[in-house]
């Protein structure tokens, strides 16, 4: 394989994977803050991607964006209000079929307040045809915005955590919750926080790469596997290993379109998720050897 | 229980006999997930999996010159070795692992089936024989075999049931429940516990890859939309609905819901009503929908 | 557990009586099996919105030899299974004249062994050959062969010179049954097919494989698919900087496909029905009044433009009314045999010429190249 198709897949699958990273940070995000697995993930992606392009033509993009980032926060927040905040100590399954539900009825929704079409948002410079020279290789700008949009969040993120009131009070509640409502940390508020984190992440990820990749009312559900699959990889509890795990999955899905079958690209992410899952499921990067103790898990 | 399925095949509503085959067949996966879930508290994301395997290996295997009484059994046999090979590993992981990995296994045999022209990629496998039995029983769609193929199906899901309520009820049922409960305390017990995990879940493929491949030769074919992330969650919204717990409630549930949905009576909000049924169910009445008509719940159900 | 068997009979019964079946009322009984949602929902939603537009039409007119038409439209979400499920029920249970639909050759395959053992119509608004090839008693179609549309792209690229290709296609039947006649023909017309894949219907990103195509150094990329992702090849071509013509199958003919890709469909190559290009037609040709009429009325009625898929629904009923009024019956036979007989009708797609081995009544010459010059569609000239 020449270089530059090296490098091609390379940057192709680095853009896909930030994408799973940002998915997969939503996962650790909550997953630390409530120790749910948010099956919905996937799809605070597609409501910030149509809103942001129902909005679009009202409004200059990057107010159309900031709309839909923190509508898609909001629609997180009750999600978690009206649905999971009154369960007192669930079991793990039925947190499960709940989120998965959730899921199902936030793309349902999706479906008949927009419609089955595909639909994108206006590239953010340039156009569809824009392309740029990157070492022999050629990719479009929007590319380079997803980086960057994705690199912005992570390190905002992970500045919010160490620097913040608010983001301490999280990293507490995530270690041990006694101590932390012990000390007047309310859980109730840091769990509706990390909700709307999670979703607003998710939304402007999802417009950022609508452009690319055109926004449809189902396209919640595989993101949801993959970047779960991400989470996993990176351990679920530590937003830079997920990122790490995301650009890792990007690129190796990618690149395997040189040597499988292209329809079995996807088997690539959920083989991974199966090796991991069975071999070592606390993930790649974490120290110990057991899975994360979680109440009710 | 039969003989209220038989007061129904007189009334003249002739098709409504096909649809209540083809949702019989399905019946059967819900049962075997309720044991899987109910009994053995192993949430399970991939039945939808199971089902295209042992009905895509029927279709094959029939469609191949393979022997056709034999292609049947063959399916359930494959069906029941890919239970036990993918079994092994995942039934060490617990919940959110656990249904993950499920789900990805379904997804894995999902694209599998669509990246294989053997198979019959996006468009699946059509124009299967019909499978023979014995002195002129035939399971196949044909309009003259409809009644015959009414009871042939649920025989089968009476014969489930009833191999699942023995099974409940005997040593190996309480073990499960035990193992529900805590498994750590029933390993303590001594109870085997990987040894029944992995039973449960081989049994419960079992009765997905029957229902698939009986359904493969009663459709006269079969697509990759059986192995959809959206049939493996239908089969736990079924069974979450009808009470994990509960192996009539379960078959209750499935043959009404299953049936309505092949009538097309929920119209294009087809997989929201199930979407909703989980998130509703679950709120609201998790030991199941029937757990709201009862005062007190009397059997055996999970916390 | 009686209680729970008291409720599963009651619960069964209500069901089951509160259906009642259909009644014969004289009407004509039409089935239509259309992929109104899902991933086919480009081909199903104007194919549904145009034969309930000429139902009504035709209703409104009195029905069709004085009869009127009960139209039962299913949404088969694109599914094979639920295709075949709402068949039979439309079959055995509203025992109806003709099924029309259903959108995708992967359904209509499922669709047509019973069919033809049940007896019933079958006019199908999905393309691939194998549909009709072995012909099956009962089963018609109306879109135009795959096979034309990959002879119409050889013959284009053998006048511009091109000899080595790349193709990519779906993995649904229209795809491969796209990528079967482009192999198929290939040799006959001097064309190397360097390197052929197949993409995941619902993939979201391209480059990956047409980096793969592109270091085969091919002088122009195929694809073959009815999805999303017929934007997506030429926005990826071009943001690779993969500057290389670019055919499309007869899938092409939505112009929502057009404004997705942008600027990046400028000058694609397709081979279409004329319906696209209506207005461009001379006012003398045969077409020309279906065409035109059907544009008006679809554009007026619904707001939005009119795509070939819609036309294929149109057809399909053009030639069932013409079938039954020929055979001046509803006998599902004489109706059969009347649209055998079909000669020389005008429809969207071309003028059909039916016979008992030609099931489809389209030639090549159904077909137009086309190109996209500033957003639309326009005829292509060279």
């Amino acid at each position: 394989m020449q270089a530059t198709q090296l490098l091609q897949y390379l940057l192709a699958g680095i853009a896909t994977g930030s994408v799973y990273a940002v998915v997969a940070i939503g996962f650790t995000v909550v997953y630390n803050a409530t120790g749910i697995i948010n099956f919905a993930q996937g799809e605070f992606l597609m409501l910030g991607g149509m809103i942001a392009i129902s909005l679009a033509p009202m409004m200059p993009l990057p107010a159309a964006i900031a709309v839909a980032v923190l509508a898609t926060g909001a629609a997180g927040v009750l999600l978690q209000i009206v649905f999971l905040s009154w369960l007192k100590n669930p079991a793990v399954l039925r947190m499960i079929i709940i989120t998965i539900g959730l899921s199902i009825l936030v793309r349902e929704a999706g479906l008949h307040i927009w419609d089955e079409k595909v639909h994108a948002l206006p590239f953010f410079s340039g156009d569809e045809t824009s392309s740029l020279p990157v070492l022999g290789a050629r990719i479009s700008p929007q590319v380079l915005w997803v980086l960057f949009i994705s690199a912005v969040m992570v390190i905002g993120l992970t500045l919010f955590f160490r620097s913040t009131l608010l983001g301490k009070a999280m990293r507490a509640c995530a270690s041990n919750p006694t101590a932390a409502r012990l000390c007047g940390i309310r859980a109730s508020t840091v769990v509706t926080l990390s909700f709307f984190l999670a979703a607003a992440m998710g939304a402007l990820a999802g417009c950022a790469v609508s452009p690319l990749t055109q926004t449809q009312y189902d396209m919640g559900s595989s993101l949801a596997v993959k970047g779960f699959t991400c989470a996993v990889l990176g351990g679920l509890g530590s937003v830079p290993a997920a990122v790490a795990a995301g650009l890792v999955v990007g690129v190796l899905e990618t690149a395997s379109v040189s040597v499988l079958p292209l329809a079995y690209k996807d088997v690539v992410a959920l083989g991974i998720l199966l090796l991991i899952l069975v071999l070592r499921p606390q993930g790649l990067f974490a120290r110990t050897s057991a899975a994360p103790a979680r109440p009710g898990g | 229980m039969v003989l209220v399925q038989r007061g129904l095949s007189a009334l003249k509503l002739e098709f409504y006999m096909t649809q209540l085959t083809m949702s019989a067949y399905y019946t059967l996966v819900a049962l075997g997930l309720c044991l899987l879930m109910g009994y053995a508290g192993q949430v399970s994301m991939g039945q939808g999996g199971f089902f295209a395997i042992g009905g895509y290996s029927a279709a094959v295997l029939a469609t191949t010159g393979f022997a056709s009484w034999a292609s049947l059994p063959a399916a359930i046999l494959i069906t029941g070795l890919v239970a036990l090979v993918i079994g092994i590993p995942v039934l060490r992981l617990r919940g959110h692992y656990l249904a993950m990995a499920t789900l990805a296994f379904g997804i894995i045999v999902l694209r599998v089936l669509l990246g294989t022209n053997v198979f019959g990629g996006a468009d699946g496998l059509s124009d299967i024989p019909a499978f023979r039995l014995f002195a002129g029983l035939a399971i196949t769609g044909k309009k003259a075999l409809r009644v015959q193929n009414y009871y042939i199906a649920w025989g089968l899901v009476c014969a489930g049931l009833l191999t699942a309520i023995n099974l409940v009820h005997s040593r190996v049922g309480r073990a499960l429940r035990a193992i529900h409960g805590n498994e750590d305390a029933a390993a303590a017990m001594g109870v085997d516990v990987a040894r029944f995990k992995l039973a449960t879940f081989i049994l419960s493929a079992l009765y997905a890859g029957v229902g698939g491949a009986c359904l493969a030769f009663f459709n006269g074919g079969i697509g990759p939309g059986e192995a959809g992330v959206m049939k493996s969650v239908r089969y736990v919204a079924l069974v979450a609905a009808g009470g994990m717990g509960s192996l009539w409630g379960t078959l209750a549930v499935s043959t009404a819901l299953t049936f309505l949905s092949l009538r097309g009576a929920f119209g294009v909000y087809d997989d929201a009503v199930f979407g909703a049924i989980l998130v509703g169910i679950m709120l609201c009445a998790p030991q199941g929908i029937f757990s709201l008509l009862a005062r007190r719940d009397g059997r055996g159900s999970p916390r | 557990m009686s209680r729970k068997k008291l409720v599963l009979c009651l619960g069964l019964s209500a069901i089951l009586t509160a259906s009642g079946f259909a009644a014969d009322t004289g009407a004509i009984r039409i089935g239509a099996i259309f992929a109104i949602t899902g991933p086919a929902a480009n081909l199903g939603l104007p194919e549904s919105r145009t034969l309930q537009m000429l139902v009504d039409d035709a209703n409104a007119a009195g029905g069709i030899a004085g009869k009127k038409i009960e139209l039962s439209m299913k949404d088969s979400q694109g599914n094979a299974e639920k295709a075949l499920s709402f068949a039979k029920q439309l079959v055995e249970e509203q025992e109806v004249l003709a099924i029309i639909g259903p959108s995708t050759t992967g359904e209509s395959m499922k669709l047509k062994g019973y069919c033809d053992e049940n007896q019933t119509i079958l006019i199908s608004c999905a393309a691939a050959e194998s549909i009709v090839n072995p012909v099956a008693r009962w089963v018609f179609k109306t879109p135009q062969m795959d096979s034309f549309a990959a002879q119409m792209i050889f013959t284009t690229m053998k006048k511009q010179g091109i000899s080595r290709i790349g193709v990519v296609v779906s993995n649904t039947g229209f795809g491969q049954g796209g990528k079967a006649q482009l192999e198929k023909l290939a040799p006959a017309n001097g064309i190397d097919l360097a390197i052929t894949e197949v993409y995941e219907s619902t993939a979201t990103d391209l480059t990956g494989v047409l980096t793969k195509i592109k270091a085969q150094n091919v002088q122009a990329v195929v694809n073959w698919s009815v999805e999303p992702a017929q934007s997506l090849v030429p926005k990826n071509m071009k943001q690779m900087g993969f500057e290389v013509p670019l055919f499309q199958s007869h899938g092409f003919g939505n112009i929502n496909y057009v404004k997705m890709a942008g600027k990046a469909a400028e000058g694609i190559v397709f081979p279409a029905g004329r319906l696209l290009v209506a207005d461009a037609l001379p006012a003398g040709h045969p077409q020309k009044q279906v065409l035109s009429a059907y544009k008006k009325e679809y554009e007026t009625m619904f707001k939005e433009d009119v795509s070939t898929f819609g036309g294929h629904a149109y057809d399909s009923f053009l030639l069932l009314t013409e079938a039954v009024k020929r055979a001046g019956s509803v006998d599902r036979g004489k109706v059969r045999d009347a649209i055998e007989g079909l000669k020389g009708v005008a429809g969207t797609a071309g003028i059909f010429n039916f016979s008992p081995t030609d099931h489809n009544g389209l030639t090549i010459d159904a077909f137009e190249m086309l190109t996209v010059k500033n957003g639309e569609f326009a005829v292509y000239r060279k």
